[in-house]
């Protein structure tokens, strides 16, 4: 079965075709188109507009690259939620409309879920607790009893929101992530900030504003420095903490603040301190990407699942506990 | 020093301290913290429990008596409770036992809110029997709060511990019974547990 999936929550519109061989994942293509304005963070509409704009272009080439007959595909996937409303609804009419002209079913996909999907299928993690930190969502996720579980996640911004809103700041362009990383390896001090976990929960807006707050008085790299280093290890917390909690040996990673080398470094440490196994996928398949929607959309095929024209309304607060796991 | 107890964030020791018999938490340290971090995490937490342990023993509630709070081991040195854990004893015991006791722990949970003092991990697990007496441990996740959705949280998740380690389908109901006694904001915390209940994400294996 080869289904072709949509990604489209936020920044980026990114088409992925998958097909299943021997019980395992193959990606065929993977073609990615992200907004990045000008200045300021992600406006809703703007993004939407991007992803119109260009569609048909990752579309095309992403059925160049798989080598595969458009009329080979047997379905087509799309994030339903949680998203921005205008880009998720962008998205799922690109699907709608593919769907219906290939003449193939079509199915919606949790994009929290998706995450932890493709994390499994890359990497040889089995039943994994999933830290999944991105720009909107922050959240440690497990399956027990029947369902994807939040076992903790972001009472206020999502850990990419939080860096993102300082990079603005002081200047950097969005997404801040990566130019915040290279600055906090040039620090050396550690200046304390407020540090908020509440059981399993995290909390970061608080540590915004204190890092804001000293920028008139300490130096950019330091700043940098400390928010990763209280921000990861909060992180780090809670995941370690829902690992005890649900008695699993497996930490998986997700999400495009993923990327980031320090929080890898410090999550996989917790993990081995805890004789726990750490994977994470490659950076392509960290950040939003259709790959992802494209297997669980299959999955979730497979399992059984159908999904009538009208249920494939957008979801903007989808939960990650709402959705039924049929595949597992 | 024998280990009791290995949690995810410290270690209780059973020790000696002035020929008493006493248990020592420690806060182990992180080894993917940078040390500063470290440190003054470490330094915090230990401080915040002792002084909710204090507070909660100033509201009535029944603790282990603190002896010493030892900052730069991050070590709290308290009473030893020689007695059951309620999880391992509360299903073999009759139901007028069982009601009594749930009693206590409604009112001490009343006592406990009504105080400002969220527990943070009420499970049966963190609850010794001693002499007719129930002592609260493990204050490690508490707080200071005097929200409606952090007391709610609190109650709501000792319901789910009764649900998933215990036989008596009645157990939460007494404990609710002497809390709303015991309380004035009863009544709206019990509302708010409904909700988290239909929330489904505060859900995890009690141990």
């Amino acid at each position: 079965m080869i289904c072709l999936g949509i990604e489209g929550t936020a920044h980026t519109i990114s088409i992925g075709i998958v097909e299943k061989v021997n019980n395992r994942c193959n990606i065929l293509a993977n073609i990615s188109k992200m907004y990045k304005p000008e200045k300021g963070g992600i406006h809703p509409r703007e993004a939407a507009n991007h992803h119109v704009k260009f569609f048909p272009k990752v579309l095309r080439e992403s059925i160049e690259k798989s080598e595969v007959n458009i009329n080979d595909i047997d379905l087509v996937s799309f994030s339903i939620g949680p998203g921005l409303g205008p880009c998720l609804r962008t998205a799922a009419t690109a699907a709608r409309t593919l769907a219906l002209s290939l003449k193939k079913p079509i199915v919606g996909v949790n994009h929290c879920i998706a995450h932890l999907e493709i994390g499994r299928a890359l990497t040889k993690c089995e039943d994994p607790v999933l830290l999944y930190v991105s720009g909107g969502n922050t959240q440690v996720i497990a399956f027990m009893e029947g369902k994807y579980r939040v076992f903790g996640e972001t009472l206020d911004i999502g850990i990419g929101n939080c860096l993102d809103k300082f990079g603005r700041e002081i200047g950097l362009p969005f997404p801040s992530g990566p130019h915040i990383e290279k600055l906090a390896k040039k620090g050396k001090k550690y200046i304390s900030l407020p540090y908020s976990v509440k059981g399993m929960d995290v909390a970061f807006s608080g540590i915004l504003t204190a890092c804001l707050h000293l920028l008139k008085k300490e130096k950019i790299e330091d700043i940098c420095y400390s928010l990763q280093e209280t921000c990861f290890c909060m992180l780090a917390e809670v995941a370690e903490r829902a690992m005890a909690h649900t008695e699993k040996e497996e930490i998986l990673l997700g999400g495009g603040v993923a990327c980031n080398k320090r929080l890898q470094e410090i999550i996989r440490k917790m993990a081995n301190e805890r004789k726990a196994k750490f994977y994470c996928p490659p950076n392509e398949y960290l950040v939003d990407n259709g790959a992802m929607i494209a297997w669980t959309g299959l999955l979730m095929h497979e399992s059984g699942i159908r999904m009538k024209l009208e249920e494939t309304k957008v979801r903007q607060n989808y939960r990650t506990d709402e959705v039924e796991i049929k595949w597992r | 020093m024998e280990i009791i107890k290995r949690g995810a964030e410290a270690i209780i020791y059973l020790a000696t301290w002035k020929g008493r018999k006493v248990a020592i938490k420690k806060r182990i340290k992180k080894g993917y913290r940078i040390k500063e971090l470290d440190e003054k995490t470490r330094e915090q937490r230990t401080k915040r429990e002792a002084l909710l342990m204090m507070a909660a023993r100033k509201a009535g509630v029944s603790i282990p008596i603190i002896y010493d709070l030892r900052l730069n081991e991050k070590e709290i040195v308290m009473q030893y409770i020689d007695g059951y854990r309620l999880k391992d004893i509360i299903d073999e015991k009759n139901e007028e036992w069982q009601k009594k006791i749930c009693n206590q722990i409604g009112k001490n949970i009343a006592n406990l809110h009504k105080n400002g003092i969220i527990h943070g991990d009420i499970t049966t697990s963190n609850m010794i029997y001693k002499n007719g007496r129930i002592y609260f441990i493990d204050f490690g996740l508490g707080m200071k709060s005097e929200e409606i959705e952090d007391r709610g949280v609190d109650l709501h998740l000792l319901m789910e511990a009764f649900k998933a380690a215990h036989r008596n389908k009645n157990l939460f109901s007494w404990v609710i019974e002497t809390y709303e006694e015991n309380f004035e904001e009863a009544e709206e915390v019990i509302k708010k547990i409904d909700e988290i209940a239909r929330r489904g994400r505060y859900m995890r294996r009690i141990s």
